[in-house]
């Protein structure tokens, strides 16, 4: 389950939402990822872009990773502004053991982080700063850049 | 007609062209100077399904999208 929100995340009444959900799967292990704005270099907060259509299918795969191993993955983003000390993102793992939790929640974060089409913004002195520096180039990128 | 769209912090508007291949597509934009380093570091996805090579036919109606890096979270 894939949810995106306008402004900051509502995290109690999420990971409630999603722990009574499954409450009657048979799960042994609910592993939430919470995600949230921190204080540093003078930003105000954080601003997101989501491309949806790319989003969708990037999680529809690794659902379908976590169905073959007996998991289910639920994540929640937000969409523009999301001040400090607020959350922008969840993800979640829901599995009957706990070592597939453990270890699907590292290998979804990281691969959220490098694949997921989702721009970070500073926000900083009154202005939209994208966070170029932070940003990874998605794999297979600069093919229209090569010299013909 | 091929609509390509800018995703992201690229700010510019989407363009309509008559091409027929990705690598007709490179030689536009590559004539745009402010493009040069985003399409460096850009993805692209035609029908919004990511590509990693020049070598995808186009049709008519097709869109294509370049993809800036990301950070998510």
């Amino acid at each position: 389950m894939l949810s995106l929100y306008d402004g900051a995340l509502n995290v109690p009444k999420i990971l409630k939402e999603w722990y009574e959900e499954e409450a009657q799967s048979n799960y042994g292990a609910y592993l939430p990822f919470v995600g949230t704005v921190r204080s540093e270099d003078g930003i105000e907060g954080l601003s997101f872009d989501i491309y949806e259509p790319i989003l969708e299918s990037w999680f529809e795969a690794w659902q379908q990773k976590a169905k073959a191993k007996g998991a289910i993955i639920k994540m929640a983003h937000s969409r523009g502004d999301v001040l400090l000390h607020e959350s922008s993102y969840i993800a979640a793992v829901f599995s009957p053991k706990r070592r597939v939790a453990l270890e699907f929640i590292d290998a979804f974060v990281e691969d959220f982080k490098a694949s997921a089409p989702i721009w970070k913004y500073d926000l900083k002195d009154g202005k939209r700063i994208y966070a170029k520096d932070r940003s990874t180039a998605i794999e297979g990128s600069g093919i229209l850049g090569a010299k013909q | 007609m091929i609509r390509v769209e800018f995703l992201g912090p690229i700010q510019k508007d989407a363009l309509e062209v008559e091409i027929s291949n990705l690598n007709e597509l490179a030689a536009i934009l590559q004539e745009d100077k402010e493009l040069a380093e985003w399409l460096q570091n850009s993805a692209v996805a035609v029908n919004d399904t990511i590509v990693t090579s020049l070598d995808v036919a186009l049709q008519d109606g097709d869109k294509i999208s370049l993809l800036p890096p990301v950070c998510g979270g």
